[in-house]
């Protein structure tokens, strides 16, 4: 009789699985054109925006309750503000989407983070369009 | 007779180098663990040497891949201190021997023992781009012809040896399990811009999917960590470009 030692158990991670998904869409070309489209476009509104809030006439002291008023009475600033919330939300969800498919492993995780993220998205997108279009500057 | 000047050559010297080496017996370890072993090695040997010494002279049970041991096969890819390298082509003298080198095997795969990986999921991503002629028409009566410049346009992806170093040095293939790896796109790149095939359409609607090149992060790894010098992300960047220019 040999007295070899006995194998203990063995401990080999699940083989990755080589099924695919053959989904048919052009869903992940378009997101990543519109990464690339919607950051070039974001850099003139966002530093824009910068520039007009917190530099020019005296810098942020000067804006007011008044000078938000001003601003949105007309539709050139109310589209630039839009064009600046939608952009920079879709963006940033986006790449948030992408951190979440690359960083959680578990199936259950990433929907549920990317539930929590496409709420908060929504929420954010819908409030503050509202706001934009339906600002009061007579509020008392 | 004339008296030849000769350059006085130093003796090359073998100094003691320590290796900590990642084992795993699955007959015996719950889980991996680390291993040193020191061997004397010249500065011009190879890691694949010092692999060959250990399990040859200390410990024969240390299990790696080798084939050709020339750079060629692609079979004794691993992370050494922290690359994705090929151990015979990674000379003594390049490394920094005042500590010990680190030996694991390439990440994102099964490990199955010490440096061994289960490569099944790197082939069948592979083997799903289609990476061979396709044509259609009729056969012609002799070979197909290319221009120089057709030939050129796609020489880089024919240099790809399928060692998986650039595949696992990728973040994004080693939390997403159904992610093709760079591997694979340079596969279906070579075949894409062959002039003499007609697959690319077939290709380019793979590598479009969710999984596909649309997942690459462009980190350069993949082409840092490249034993051939392939400019991987540049071949996938292509590729997206080939996808968005066919689109619109």
């Amino acid at each position: 009789m040999s007295t070899t030692a006995q194998p203990g158990p063995v401990n080999i991670p699940a083989p990755r699985s080589s099924q695919r998904s053959s989904q048919r869409s052009n869903f992940e070309l378009y997101s990543w054109l519109f990464m690339r489209v919607s950051g070039l476009v974001l850099v003139f509104l966002v530093l824009g925006h910068l520039l007009i809030m917190n530099v020019l006439d005296g810098g942020v002291q000067r804006i007011n309750f008044a000078f938000v008023a001003g601003r949105w009475s007309s539709p050139f600033w109310q589209v630039w503000d839009l064009l600046m919330l939608w952009l920079a939300m879709l963006h940033g969800t986006n790449g948030m989407r992408t951190i979440i498919n690359d960083y959680a492993e578990r199936d259950q995780t990433r929907f549920w983070l990317k539930m929590i993220l496409y709420v908060a998205a929504g929420f954010t997108i819908i409030l503050g369009t509202l706001v934009i279009f339906t600002f009061d500057p007579n509020i008392g | 007779m004339t008296a030849m000047a000769e350059a006085p050559v130093a003796a090359p010297v073998a100094a003691d180098v320590t290796f900590r080496i990642h084992r795993y017996q699955p007959e015996f370890d719950s889980e991996p663990h680390w291993e040193e072993y020191t061997v004397p090695l010249y500065p011009t040997d190879r890691v694949l040497t010092a692999l060959e010494k250990i399990k040859g002279e200390i410990d024969g049970s240390l299990t790696f891949r080798r084939s050709c041991g020339h750079g060629i096969c692609g079979s004794d890819a691993m992370r050494i201190n922290g690359r994705n390298r090929l151990a015979c082509k990674t000379l003594v003298k390049d490394l920094d021997i005042s500590k010990p080198i680190t030996v694991e095997p390439i990440k994102g795969l099964p490990l199955e023992k010490d440096l061994v990986v289960d490569m099944d999921p790197f082939f069948d991503a592979y083997r799903s781009v289609m990476p061979f002629l396709i044509t259609d028409g009729h056969e012609p009566t002799r070979e197909r012809l290319q221009s120089a410049e057709d030939r050129a346009r796609f020489d880089d992806g024919t240099k790809c040896i399928l060692c998986a170093c650039c595949t696992t040095s990728c973040p994004v293939y080693w939390t997403d399990d159904q992610y093709f790896g760079p591997a694979a796109i340079v596969a279906a790149n070579r075949f894409i811009f062959d002039s003499r095939d007609s697959g690319a359409e077939q290709r380019l609607e793979i590598l479009n999917e969710k999984e596909g090149v649309w997942r690459c992060r462009t980190t350069f790894n993949c082409t840092d960590a490249c034993p051939r010098g392939i400019e991987v992300t540049k071949a996938i960047q292509e590729v997206k470009r080939a996808l968005i220019f066919r689109r619109f």
